[in-house]
């Protein structure tokens, strides 16, 4: 398993989609491939938004279905931003 | 907002062409502090005391890019004098957010977005603009949906998971389509204002009474609003949303109600694209 921490890239408000793209592209989908657990560690991360975990997860379960979800790890998440990600992983499961 | 507007359209004007009226009115000081005058390149000869501690505004400022946007996001919540008060900050930072990025995003706008805020101390309420010269709703919605003209672009981009970016439900791997209705919902739980202007057309959400239960609405004429479809063109997206600090709700129970609309909104829709038995 790999550990992303989020932090240090996108400060207490995690809100660049850029960022978020970036991460996904060069971290979490090669450590995907190669059939590896990851873990996202929001440490500090006091808020997020919906456009910012979209951009982070979304294409990972389009991609890979849902199940990548088992393989996905959310660490020291607080309230809110527990609540955006269960939103975005919700919707992305509705999908047609 | 109409000061943010004035700006967009005045920074296409080149400052020898403005010709400015100097002006009594006490408001004077105003469009000085937020920055109106500098924006446009204008010396309006007005003196201001720099440093009023009752200061509570962010001035006119012009966001083209992500770094800037992270940058006045990180700088806007000490300027609003609101670092200790996290539940109120939260739905500012996102509202923000979320407004520009679809700014650099989606509107095509050379000056990118045109942002300012102000406290007012009386409603103990936040006042924030955000305009941009784009391309205008309805041209970017279009892309993927019908829409028949400017009010019903504006409906459609309120809905949660419309994009111009795609017709498919969940959106594309950058967009979901959930911005603006997670804003209008910020505003309807709290009770505040937020008015989206674009090409012709304007949706402006009425307050909520208090007495009223809170139900979130997929449907943004489903909602108390009020309406224009005729009025003078705007070459892009306004928007404006007034932030009452003393009806601000926790951020955590209004993303619970989010959730909910949005899953029945979705599921609702895909019904609707069902296909259905014929009995004969």
């Amino acid at each position: 398993m790999i550990t992303i921490k989020l932090k240090p890239t996108t400060g207490s408000f995690a809100e660049n989609k850029d960022i978020a793209k970036n991460l996904r592209i060069k971290k979490i989908n090669p450590a995907l491939k190669k059939g590896d657990d990851v873990e996202l560690d929001f440490y500090g991360i006091d808020s997020t938004t919906q456009s910012f975990i979209h951009s982070l997860i979304s294409q990972l379960i389009r991609h890979y279905g849902a199940d990548v979800l088992e393989k996905i790890h959310f660490k020291n998440c607080n309230d809110t931003v527990q609540k955006i990600i269960e939103i975005v992983t919700d919707y992305m499961q509705f999908r047609e | 907002m109409v000061i943010a507007m004035v700006a967009t359209l005045g920074k296409n004007i080149s400052p020898e062409k403005l010709t400015f009226k100097a002006f009594e009115a006490r408001s004077k000081h105003y469009f000085e502090r937020i920055g109106l005058f500098k924006f446009l390149g204008i010396n309006s000869g007005i003196s201001i005391t720099k440093h009023d501690p009752s200061g509570r505004f962010i001035p006119l400022t012009r966001i083209n890019n992500s770094t800037q946007q992270s940058k006045f996001i990180t700088e806007m919540i000490p300027l609003l004098h609101l670092v200790d008060n996290p539940k109120q900050a939260q739905p500012i930072q996102y509202i923000v957010g979320e407004l520009v990025r679809n700014v650099i995003e989606h509107s095509q706008a050379k000056d990118g977005a045109i942002v300012c805020a102000q406290y007012y101390k009386k409603s103990n309420t936040i006042r924030i603009g955000i305009v941009d010269g784009g391309v205008g709703i309805k041209k970017t919605i279009t892309q993927s949906h019908a829409a028949t003209d400017d009010f019903e672009a504006i409906r459609l981009a309120l809905m949660p998971g419309i994009t111009g970016t795609t017709k498919k439900e969940g959106g594309t791997a950058e967009n979901a389509g959930a911005g603006l209705f997670f804003i209008k919902s910020i505003a309807h739980v709290n009770r505040d204002f937020f008015l989206v202007y674009s090409g012709k057309a304007m949706y402006k959400l009425l307050k909520r009474s208090p007495e009223k239960e809170i139900a979130l609405q997929s449907d943004p004429l489903n909602d108390r609003h009020s309406k224009e479809k005729t009025l003078p063109y705007w070459n892009g997206t306004a928007v404006g949303i007034d932030i009452a600090l003393d009806n601000t709700k926790e951020f955590s129970i209004l993303l619970d109600l989010i959730r909910k609309t949005y899953s029945t909104s979705i599921r609702e829709r895909r019904r609707e694209k069902y296909r259905k038995p014929k009995f004969t």
